[in-house]
Parts: C-alpha cells; sequence; structure tokens
C-alpha cells in the first residue's frame, strides 16, 4: 500500500476529473476543489461472551464544493463516474452570480504531506478477523476475573482505513491515507438488586500492535470493570456550587465544550459565538495555555493534513490566559482575513467542510496533583466523564461525570453517581486556581459532533482546581 | 433546477435477486438485503443571503448471510459487478470466523408481511432550489421583524429529500416503500440589552407532504419569541422543586422510556426497566404508544427492518409497563415474539427502534398545568448526556423559566435538574392536552412532583 494515494486508486483520470471540475467554475467563483474519498471500516464487537457480531462497510465517493465569497455550493454523489461529477460540480456552481467560465483549472502543485504522524507497519485492512475476535475474547476473560460481581462484558472494536484526494482551483492535488482504530469496553456488576456500569477504551491512528504492547487491552478492560465495581458503592452525587478538582486525560473535554466550539472561527465570524471580538483579552487565569495540535504522533484528532490539504499544525488558543486565535478552515480564515490553521474537517465526502478541532489540551503547569486535593475543604474530584455539550451563543456548556468522589477535609472520600457540572464557557476558566505537572492526553476515543458530523478528536488536562462549578447531583449540600 | 427523479430504482429488483443467489452460491443458507436509495437538496440562508445550497445523491446496499448460525454483515455504495461480487464473498468469509450465536436467523417465513399497505408517506412535489432558497430567506425575515432584539442569525435551513427502501431476503421476500420529508427551520440570535450577552433558540417544522409545513411566518415567529423570551435569564439557588417539561423536552423523556424497553438492552441486563413488565413503573396519568402505522407519521413505515408488518404496541398502561419493544432477535433472547420494531442501519445487524412514539394526551392545558405550580422550574431546552439507562440516574442542563405562583416570573439558565427516571416516572402528576407531532416523538406538557435543581 502506497502512503500517498492517487486518482488511479479510484479509477478516475485527471483530465475527467479537471473537466469536471472545471463545470464548476465561473466568474465570481472564489474557490472550488472536489474531495474523493474510499473508506473501509471494519467491526467486531462482543456480548455474553460471543463474538457474534462483524460487519465491514466500503464507502466511496466524491463531493464538489464552490465558494463564493460567504456562499458555499456543495454537492456529492457516490458514483464516481465523469457524469456525476459533472452533475455535481454544476450544481456547486449554482450559488455563483454568472455562468460564464473562469480560466481552466490545471494541476500544477502535487504534493505528498511533509508529515507522516501515523507510519503504521501493517495497515488495519491486514488485521485478521481471527486476531481481532481473539483479542476480545481475552478481554471478556481478563474483566471477568477482575471482580465476581461483574455479570456482563461487552466489547468492540472497530478500525477505519481512509483514503482522499482533493484537488482545487488553486492548482493543487494532494491526499492521504488515515488509519484510525478503537476498542471500547463496558462492564455491567452486579450486587444483589444494585447494578451498575463501568466503561473504558483506547485507540488513535494506530495499529494492532498497540492494543497488545504494555498490555493496554486487558489494562482498558480491567479498567472498565473497576469503574462498574467502584460505582457500587457510590452515594448520591452533591448539588449546588463547590470547588471541583478534575483529574488528568479525558476530563479534558472541559476544554472541548467550554472554549475549544467557542474558538471555531465560523462561529465568530458570523459574531454568533459567546467568544466573539475577545482575541487579546483575558479569558482565563493565568495559569491556563492552551493550545489546539494536530500534528501529534498516532493521536486520534491528528491528521497529516486536513480535509482541505492544509497541513496540521498547533495552534495557541490561550496563552497565559489571554485568549490568542481561533481555529480556521479556508473560507473563514480568507473571510476573516486570518491564519489558516489546518483544522478544515469533514465527516466524509457527504459532508461539507467545518473549522474543527483536533486535539485540544492544557499545557501542565507547577503544581503537586495531591497538593491540589488537599487545597480543597469540601468540593467533588471527577476523573471520568460521558459526554458533554455546549450552546456557543449563551456560552452554557455542561460535561457529565462517570466516575466522582467527594473530597473531604483535603482527602478523596466516597464515590459518587454520575453527575453533570455546568458553567459558562467564558467564565469558568478564570476560576481556574491551581493547574497540575502532570499534563496527560486522553486514551483516545473522543468523537466531536457538529451539525450532524461526527469527526475524532483527542483532548488533555493536568489536574486543576476549579475554585467553583455548579455540580447536578441530587443530594442537598 | 430541479431535483433529479431517483434513477436507480428499477434496476434494484435483479440487483437484489443476483446478490443473494450469488451468496446462496457460496454456501450461505440464510441471507437478507437492504438497499436504500437517497436524492436531496438544502439550502441554507442566513441574513438574507445564501450561506449553502447542497444536493446530494446515494445508494447503499446492504446484505447479511447466515452459514447456519454464525452470522456477518456488510455494506458497499458501490454497486458495480465486481465489487458486489467481492463484498458478498467477504462477507461470507467473515461469517465463517465469528462464533455460533444459537439465536441468530432470519424471522420464521410466516411471520414475513404480506401486505404493503399506503401509509400516505410520499409526496410527489418537487421543490425548485429557488423556491427552497425563498422559503428559507421567509422563515429568517419572519424572525427578524418579530421582535427588534433579532440581530443575528445562524441562518435558516429548507430541505427536500425523497428516499426509497428495499427489502429481500432468502425466504423469497421482497418488499419496497418510497417516502418524502420537508423540512423548514431557523436559529435566530437575539442580543441581551442589559449585559451584552447573546441567545440563541431555534424552531421547525418537518413534514412528508409539503402542504403540512407550517408557513414560514409561523415558523420565523415562534423561533423569535422562543430566543428573545430567554433575554436576562439567570442561574437560581439550589433547591428541590416540582419541575414541568413543556412538550419539545418532554419527548426527551419519551426517548429515555424507548431505550429502556428496547429488548437489546434488556437482554444485556443495561436497562432500569429490566424485570418490570406487567409491573407498575409510571403513575397512572402515564400510557405511551407506538404506532407504526400512523398516517404520514415521520416514524411510519409498512414493515420493519426484518419484512415484519409494524403495528401499533401499546408499552405503558396507565402505569404498567405492558410491553417491551422487540425484533426478532431480542425477541428469541428474552422468550417472545418480535413487535416488529426492527430497525435497520443498512449493512448492520436490525437492532429496535421506536417508530412514532408518544404520550397519551392528559386533561389539563398547559396553562392549567402552569397555574397549578406555586413555586418550580418550567422547563424548555436541556443539554447533556447525563442519563443512565443502567441505573436510570439522570443529570441534565436546563433552560427555562422560574415559575412562582402560576406565573413565569423570570428565565433561567446555568442550571442542572437531577433525579432517577424510575422516581421520575412515578412522580408524574399531571400530563397536558397539547400532543402534537413535530416529529417521530411526540409528547404533551408533563409535570413532575419534584427534581433537585442544582444552581448557586
Amino acid at each position: 500500500m502506497s502512503m500517498v494515494p492517487s486518482l488511479s486508486d479510484f479509477s478516475l483520470q485527471e483530465k475527467d476529473v479537471l473537466q469536471a471540475l472545471n463545470k464548476a467554475t465561473a466568474r465570481g467563483v472564489d474557490y472550488v476543489d472536489m474531495y474523493v474519498e474510499s473508506c473501509v471500516t471494519d467491526s467486531v464487537s462482543m456480548e455474553e461472551s460471543l463474538v457474534k457480531r462483524a460487519v465491514k462497510s466500503i464507502s466511496q465517493g466524491a463531493g464538489v464544493r464552490a465558494v463564493a465569497g460567504e456562499r458555499t455550493g456543495f454537492a456529492y454523489s457516490d458514483d464516481l463516474s465523469v457524469r456525476d461529477l459533472e452533475i455535481a460540480a454544476d450544481t456547486a456552481r449554482y450559488i455563483a452570480d454568472s455562468p460564464q467560465g473562469n480560466n481552466p483549472i490545471a494541476v500544477t502543485h502535487r504534493s505528498q504531506p511533509s508529515q507522516n504522524l501515523y507510519p503504521l507497519s501493517q495497515p488495519l485492512t491486514d488485521i485478521t478477523t481471527e486476531a481481532r475476535v481473539d483479542l476480545l475474547n481475552e478481554i471478556d476473560v481478563e474483566a471477568r476475573r477482575y471482580d465476581p460481581r461483574i455479570t456482563k462484558v461487552m466489547a468492540s472494536f472497530n478500525t477505519e482505513q481512509k483514503i482522499f484526494l482533493v484537488l482545487n482551483s488553486q492548482g493543487q492535488l494532494v491526499g492521504d491515507v488515515q488509519p484510525l482504530s478503537r476498542l471500547q469496553i463496558s462492564c455491567i456488576a452486579e450486587d444483589g438488586s444494585n447494578r451498575q456500569v463501568g466503561s473504558f477504551g483506547g485507540g488513535g491512528r494506530v495499529g494492532f500492535a498497540f492494543y497488545l504492547e504494555q498490555n493496554r487491552a486487558m489494562e482498558f478492560a480491567r479498567e472498565a470493570a473497576r469503574q462498574a465495581i467502584v460505582n457500587l458503592g457510590a452515594v448520591e452525587a452533591p448539588a449546588g456550587t463547590m470547588p471541583v478538582v478534575l483529574g488528568g486525560g479525558w476530563p479534558g473535554i472541559l476544554l472541548h465544550e467550554a472554549i475549544g466550539h467557542g474558538l471555531e472561527a465560523d462561529f465568530n465570524r458570523r459574531k454568533t459565538s459567546a467568544f466573539s471580538d475577545l482575541v487579546g483579552k483575558s479569558v482565563a487565569s493565568e495559569l491556563c495555555t492552551i493550545v489546539d495540535d494536530g500534528t501529534l504522533p498516532f493521536r486520534r484528532g491528528s491528521m497529516n493534513i486536513d480535509d482541505e490539504g492544509t497541513p496540521t499544525s498547533r495552534t495557541m488558543l490561550i496563552e497565559k490566559g489571554i485568549l490568542r486565535g481561533y481555529i480556521t478552515d479556508r473560507l473563514n480564515a480568507r473571510l476573516m482575513g486570518i491564519p489558516l490553521t489546518g483544522n478544515g474537517r469533514r465527516e466524509d465526502f457527504r459532508s461539507i467542510v467545518l473549522p474543527r478541532m483536533t486535539n485540544t489540551f492544557m499545557m501542565a503547569g507547577e503544581s503537586d496533583p495531591q497538593d491540589i486535593i488537599r487545597s480543597v475543604k469540601n468540593g467533588l474530584y471527577a476523573v471520568s466523564f460521558g459526554g458533554g455539550q455546549v450552546d456557543i451563543t449563551s456560552g452554557k456548556f455542561v460535561f457529565s461525570a462517570s466516575e466522582a468522589y467527594l473530597i473531604e477535609d483535603g482527602k478523596v472520600t466516597k464515590p459518587v453517581k454520575g453527575a453533570t457540572l455546568i458553567g459558562n464557557g467564558p467564565d469558568v476558566l478564570k476560576k481556574v486556581s491551581m493547574v497540575g505537572h502532570d499534563m496527560k492526553l486522553d486514551e483516545g476515543i473522543g468523537t466531536c459532533g457538529k451539525d450532524g458530523q461526527s469527526v475524532p478528536v483527542g483532548v488533555g488536562l493536568p489536574t486543576i482546581k476549579i475554585d467553583e462549578m455548579i455540580v447536578g447531583g441530587t443530594a442537598m449540600g | 433546477m430541479s431535483n433529479l427523479p431517483l434513477t436507480h430504482g428499477d434496476r434494484f429488483p435483479e440487483l437484489a435477486a443476483t446478490v443473494l443467489k450469488r451468496a446462496k452460491t457460496l454456501g450461505a443458507t440464510e441471507a437478507d438485503l437492504l438497499v436504500a436509495e437517497g436524492d436531496s437538496v438544502s439550502v441554507q440562508v442566513r441574513m438574507s443571503e445564501v450561506d449553502r445550497l447542497s444536493k446530494a445523491r446515494e445508494k447503499v446496499l446492504g446484505i447479511r448471510v447466515f452459514f447456519g448460525k454464525r452470522s456477518a454483515s456488510s455494506s458497499t455504495s458501490d454497486f458495480s459487478k465486481a465489487s458486489l461480487d467481492r463484498l458478498v464473498s467477504d462477507t461470507c468469509s467473515l461469517a465463517r470466523a465469528v462464533v455460533e450465536d444459537e439465536t441468530s436467523g432470519l424471522p420464521a417465513p410466516d411471520q414475513m408481511t404480506v401486505e404493503i399497505p399506503d401509509m400516505d408517506m410520499k409526496d410527489d412535489r418537487q421543490l425548485a432550489v429557488d423556491e427552497e432558497i425563498d422559503l428559507a430567506k421567509r422563515t429568517e425575515q419572519s424572525a427578524f421583524s418579530a421582535d427588534a432584539r433579532i440581530t443575528n442569525s445562524e441562518g435558516a435551513e429548507c430541505s427536500a429529500g425523497y428516499g426509497s427502501i428495499l427489502l429481500a431476503n432468502s425466504h423469497g421476500f421482497f418488499g419496497s416503500y418510497a417516502s418524502s420529508s420537508y423540512s423548514l427551520s431557523v436559529s435566530p440570535i437575539a442580543l441581551d440589552g442589559q449585559n451584552g450577552g447573546m441567545q440563541r433558540d431555534y424552531w421547525y417544522s418537518v413534514k412528508r407532504k409539503f402542504h403540512e409545513l407550517d408557513s414560514p411566518e409561523t415558523i420565523g415567529q415562534e423561533a423569535a419569541r422562543r430566543t428573545v423570551r430567554r433575554l436576562g435569564s439567570r442561574t437560581i439557588a439550589t433547591q428541590e422543586v416540582p419541575v414541568i417539561f413543556d412538550p419539545e423536552t418532554a419527548k426527551g423523556l419519551l426517548g429515555h422510556i424507548s431505550s429502556a424497553v428496547s429488548g437489546y438492552s434488556l437482554y444485556k441486563g443495561a436497562s432500569f426497566l429490566l424485570g418490570q413488565l406487567g409491573k407498575s413503573i409510571a403513575s397512572d396519568l402515564v400510557t405511551v404508544v407506538d404506532d407504526g402505522r400512523l398516517a404520514g407519521g415521520l416514524g411510519s413505515r409498512p414493515f420493519d427492518g426484518e419484512g415484519l408488518p409494524t403495528r401499533k404496541t401499546l408499552v405503558i398502561d396507565k402505569g404498567v409497563l405492558s410491553s417491551y419493544l422487540l425484533d426478532t432477535y431480542s425477541g428469541r433472547k428474552l422468550g417472545m415474539a418480535s413487535t416488529g420494531n426492527a430497525s435497520r442501519s443498512v449493512g448492520e445487524n436490525p437492532t429496535v427502534g421506536a417508530t412514532n412514539l408518544f404520550l397519551s394526551p392528559g386533561a389539563y392545558s398547559p396553562d392549567e398545568i402552569l397555574k397549578s405550580m406555586k413555586r418550580g422550574l418550567y422547563v424548555t431546552d436541556l443539554i447533556g448526556f447525563g442519563v443512565n439507562l443502567v441505573t436510570g440516574d439522570y443529570s441534565r442542563g436546563a433552560v427555562g423559566f422560574w415559575v412562582e405562583n402560576g406565573e413565569l416570573i423570570h428565565p433561567v439558565e446555568e442550571v442542572t435538574i437531577a433525579g432517577n427516571l424510575q422516581q421520575m416516572l412515578k412522580d408524574i402528576e399531571m400530563v397536558g392536552n397539547d400532543l402534537a407531532f413535530r416529529g417521530r416523538v411526540a409528547s404533551p406538557t408533563v409535570k413532575i412532583r419534584k427534581m433537585m435543581v442544582a444552581g448557586h
């Protein structure tokens, strides 16, 4: 398998593609591109100690986009015939003012990505079904061995091999092969009528070896089982405003919801974000430095190039509390006159490009995590989370803890039931009073949804203390 | 320019027969196949200018093969003969690699639907792009005209889609149906003159028949009303109070019930309603129905994802859990017959899905429900995913109004509401008479006796 795809991988000829793409050009059109994609996904899953589900899907197609001012015309087809590409291109041009053609497009830059962030020794499509099945069977045994109260184990292993090419009106032809895999485990623990769930998983742009190294898959299985057992002893979560300590890693979903979405350029160009016009202003405590970085090797949110062919980069979002910039795609960078950051992403050929996060994390601070916990008299220590959501315009965001503990007199005590935490994006980070030296990236399970499109993302966080946040439990404090 | 008619449909029956035959040749004992085709155009307008025009054409074929009790599924959008041949043989290899599952297999041949009733799901009205642009512009303009505080917008969207489904299996079953859907929506933004903050809300209409869509003016004005009423929102003190869910947010509660009565959640032990069949699980004001054959319903379909006839199922009867929602596999797991609720994504195994799910209307007008509340929270929007279906633990972010003596006092944001669904269902003390279908799930206004509200 070659690292760099070519049009012949899609049985397409350059002259045919150019001929179709030229249909999308017209006077007044600023930019045109065609995205050709093929994606193979394989999924096996296990429940009741049986690997009984195996699914393969093959999806391919092309999307054509024409941009004129703020207007975007977009059409796609899952047929890669020249005729279908021409119909798509003709539709995309509809947003332009005039039917007259521009200069014909020619390919002038054929580049391959300058970085290779996910060199895999074996393509994901080469992992045998037998190896996938064996892995899930071992996970079942390992999770059940953790504690006899584990009564159900469910696990799935998914891989995706995406190949795409982008050809644009600036003459650029560039593509990438992007592998992605993920192992997900859920356990149910029962004790009498008390039934609880624990979930854990991991992955990234990694091959099968990742799950076997350091016994990682078995560690994931024990972790899912451990969470379920911990939750058997959970008491009611507190309700009200209190200090909250977030553990490292996945709790970084705080950053994704509280500030990340609000810093996507589309909302800021339209001035519909709670962060509109705040560049250069203080939006967090001086302890907070937050970046979005699509260049971390093997991470779930990383890409050699984004879905518009722009190399990914590290973008400073917040530097010592000051808002520095937004994450952009071509359309919004051009209209706002700000730098292109390599964050133009789409779920697949059926979707339009939007500015999206890659891996978003806070840089390490200087505090000892133990000192952070000791500094809290009464509060919540949350180490694992489910999903989150944000209202971009009002800035209000939530994220839901799935493993959390009370802090009483500076000590972590009883586990509490899941609870939603709610806050205001532009304020919450101003209340960060301690940042740990233990920055950790998540295990590689995050998926972000926007406008109905899902893309893989990463987050990271050191242990931090937020002086006050609203905790949505059921027990009156 | 208008939507092109579906072009591939004519050759699908032949394609289906070829694929099923190929699977049999390769040794499959049973197989089924699903082909979905769709064609849609949507237009997004923002600040009276066209922001985005999207046109989609797609088709996808999914196949599931059985080798005795082993099975596998796959899907592709490449319908060339070589690709389909390879897909069928890959799927057969995949099936041989998984273990035997005693429960697996197609439904019995005598269960397949015989009649395919017309449920009024298709409108032939084609919308020209310029017509969509005009509808979206009028919707957004109506929101701006409705209130001077509406100063910005995330845009208005108009879309029309046409689709067809074909299902065939090795029992010789062969069925197909077509449907359409039209939608119009807008998301206005209001500026808060006092603190400079912004609020956004949304309103929409979605129907299978174009002429049933709400007018652009109705949608725009309602969106503006919902947005402006959020201005001046603030949090409230932490306290335990009664909570009213408006119809839009009450739909969420029905969604949780639907997940908890799904045969898959139940046999996996992942439902807070496990072992509750025939028992009282909710207040006797609660009657929940799933009706797959509602004329023109957005969740209607003549047969389910396995070719069984859809039907009307009483899920909760005056508070008593009277039926789960099942397909063949989950039914067999629980020793019960399918309720015709197999839901199918192309290329996936069937799972269970509600069709048109609703809470039967009660005796009170929404105003009477509000008037009954001395102090409490009226919820109009919910965010987040803080619902644990295994335990029923519930904790979500909420937006709405603080109520005193039956009056809306001020808008509320940045609070959570929490409880446990098992108790919340029992605590439903009033159900409204305002049931209206705005999608596949519908609920009237609902009042819950008490929940924990967390704020400052």
